[in-house]
């Protein structure tokens, strides 16, 4: 029976090298809903989103995705899995020697056998949904960041995915880049009927689309909630990110010796 | 002082051991390949691809080089054979070296250079723009669809590419020899079919361009695979597969010799 | 890049490639000469086989008819006992001489086969009777320094 979280995620510990990189995480995607999930860099966003898509595996605690536990699944179980889920990554990862037609086309192709004929209409209808439906004949390198994407966008969503995983999706763009974006990922979505997870940490992008927001530091979550509760939120940390404070929870100084020592400390060795 | 010594003791034996780890972790990414390469035959356009970019694209350098060395191989060999009156060996000298040693050995060298490196850094590029990753999130195994084609690519087109190496060669040292020199053309060719054995020369020399294009392959696109994401990484990377085919092709080659060539 | 140029220059690239290996392995080697045909063996027995070694060629008239395919010890009568692989186009008769030169001066040692007159041909695995040594150097000093100094008294 298919439980109201598409993504559960019950008291993840990861760590690399026995650095703790995540530490007891517990988050529910909800089926239909498109999460963000903010913080600063380094605190551990990006590995969430490969502990989810099974790349890596969790030193402890579960990952379930649509009921199946991803740290427990065999190899051909987790690609049949991967099939239903979509990710974009934060440059696009286009294949360089593929163009804009085959890049759209290669996860049809690999994973389906659909004729020719039919992976066409299906690439130009992914194309025309991101709006690049004309430029199908270009090769990567002739497309703009945020062109690319798009493309890259399309290609994720070539199989009608149930889930949705981007990272930093925002990143070094420009402003109607950014609105395009936004409302790409809140249409698909919506269109696709699916779970969207978004790694960000652009607030006011993601506060106009999202249905939640989980905040983490540190590797741990430290807040969650509707963008209406973040907004108003008394939590010192997400007022300091909400609001792009320079110094609060998260301080402005890194760890180090106080400043009269260091300067003055020298003279007196 | 006791703890520097300990120290430096603790770093090599650290640097051993983590030398070790990695050729352990190369020998489960060659079986790896090796596991993943029925999609790479099947599709087999793949590799024709690649054999493109690998083989086809060495062709210059290799034959370019082929000639020189055999021309060179006629000078010198033609200067240290006429003080004992021997010219007429000089197609035996020519034919033996190339065959036996130099047609694999300098091609597999070239071929690590050039096509080594390539295959090392589009896969380091590869990794480092998530492009991998990116395959693996779409149910497509890396290894088969990247890395199995240009593996194979590199073995198919090793030992051919050592056999081009020769053979332009002793056209070379024939250029050389006969048509410069005025080396007899009939002893040139007579005494080097003599000479030349096809099971203990030609198909050795067949045998050991094979090993080097499995080393050189393997080396290259486990280097590049495993590439730290970054472009420091990649350089890192492609440096190293030239280095160390370098050093593998010739170790190899000391050890193929004297299984092959000792005793009769 | 189109497919058709890509598989036209890979096609190539093939093709002279295994041109080449066909060049050395015909041209270059003897790999028409290697005739893996039918063979029988024959055998012989040398006071001293100076410096023969297995895969020597066994030659009559000059021509390659057969390789020496081993060389052992006879503890029993303190001989080398060699054993050809000849090749089954060529008989020979049972009063063969079998002799071991050296090709050229200083050049590899191989097994000479002379031929008699007798109407009577070796069977497969037979040993041939007439046999001559290999010349050592050594002894033909000696030898030459002994005549020297038989010489010089009677002067």
């Amino acid at each position: 029976m298919p439980s109201e979280a598409l993504v559960k995620i019950s008291d993840l510990n990861f760590a690399y090298d026995s650095r703790p990189i995540l530490t007891g995480i517990n988050l529910e995607i909800p089926r239909g809903k498109l999460v963000a999930i903010m913080g600063t860099s380094g605190c551990g966003k990006t590995t969430l989103l490969r502990l989810i898509g099974g790349q890596l595996m969790a030193s402890s605690g579960k990952v379930e995705v649509d009921g199946q536990n991803v740290g427990a699944l065999g190899r051909s179980d987790l690609f049949k899995l991967r099939r239903r889920m979509g990710m974009l990554f934060q440059f696009g990862a286009l294949f360089t020697d593929l163009s804009v037609y085959d890049n759209v086309a290669f996860p049809l192709r690999e994973n389906t056998d659909l004729s020719e004929d039919l992976i066409h209409d299906l690439v130009l209808m992914k194309l025309h949904a991101v709006g690049l439906r004309g430029a199908h004949g270009l090769m990567p390198n002739e497309l703009s960041g945020g062109m690319s994407r798009r493309v890259a966008l399309a290609r994720a969503i070539a199989l009608d995915p149930m889930l949705m995983m981007y990272d930093e999706p925002f990143a070094g763009l420009d402003p109607i880049s950014l609105a395009i974006t936004g409302e790409l990922i809140r249409k698909l979505n919506d269109a696709l009927g699916a779970s969207s997870i978004m790694v960000t940490h652009d607030v006011p992008e993601s506060l106009k689309i999202v249905d939640y927001v989980y905040f983490m530091a540190a590797g741990k979550i430290v807040a969650s909630g509707t963008p209406d509760d973040i907004r108003n939120s008394s939590d010192p940390f997400v007022r300091q990110f909400v609001w792009g404070e320079p110094d609060g929870p998260v301080p402005f100084h890194y760890p180090a010796p106080t400043y009269a020592d260091e300067m003055l400390g020298a003279r007196h060795a | 002082m006791l703890d520097a010594i300990l120290g430096s003791f603790a770093r090599l034996g650290f640097r051993v051991t983590s030398r070790i780890q990695r050729l352990g972790n190369a020998s489960r990414f060659l079986l790896a390949t090796l596991l993943g390469s029925g999609t790479a035959w099947r599709r087999f356009s793949l590799i024709v691809r690649e054999l493109y970019y690998s083989g086809v694209l060495s062709l210059i350098i290799i034959l370019v080089s082929g000639l020189f060395v055999g021309m060179v191989l006629g000078l010198q060999g033609y200067d240290t054979l006429q003080r004992y009156g021997s010219s007429s060996a000089l197609g035996v000298l020519v034919a033996l070296s190339l065959v036996r040693e130099l047609g694999p050995v300098v091609a597999a060298l070239l071929f690590a250079s050039r096509a080594g490196s390539a295959i090392t850094a589009e896969i380091g590029l590869m990794r480092a723009t998530e492009q991998l990753s990116a395959m693996e999130m779409m149910a497509v195994d890396p290894v088969a669809r990247v890395v199995a084609p240009r593996f194979w690519a590199g073995v198919i087109s090793m030992p051919l590419l050592a056999a081009l190496f020769s053979a332009i060669g002793i056209f070379g040292g024939y250029l050389i020899g006969v048509v410069l020199i005025g080396v007899d053309e009939g002893s040139f060719w007579s005494q080097m079919q003599a000479a030349v054995d096809f099971r203990l020369d030609i198909v050795n020399g067949f045998i050991k361009s094979f090993v080097f294009g499995v080393i050189v392959s393997w080396i290259a696109v486990f280097e590049g695979f495993h590439a730290a994401p970054s472009a420091e990484g990649v350089s890192a990377a492609t440096t190293r597969t030239v280095v160390t085919s370098a050093l593998a092709i010739l170790a190899a080659d000391f050890i193929l010799t004297a299984f092959m060539f000792t005793g009769a | 890049m189109k497919r058709t140029t890509l598989d036209l220059w890979v096609g190539f690239f093939v093709a002279i490639g295994l041109a080449a290996l066909v060049f050395l392995a015909l041209k270059v080697g003897n790999l028409t000469e290697s005739s893996h045909g039918p063979s029988y063996t024959l055998q012989a027995s040398f006071g001293n086989i100076g410096g023969l070694k297995v895969r020597a060629p066994v030659k009559s008239a000059g021509v390659v008819v057969g390789r020496v395919a081993s060389i052992r010890f006879d503890p029993q009568n303190y001989v080398a006992v060699v054993t050809m692989d000849m090749d089954a186009r060529y008989q020979f008769p049972v009063d063969t001489f079998a002799t071991i030169n050296t090709s050229g001066l200083l050049g590899e040692q191989y097994i000479g086969l002379e031929v008699g007159g007798d109407t009577e041909m070796l069977k497969p695995g037979a040993m041939i009777k007439k046999t001559q040594d290999a010349v050592v150097l050594e002894k033909l000093i000696s030898q030459f320094m002994y005549n020297k100094a038989s010489d010089a008294p009677s002067k």
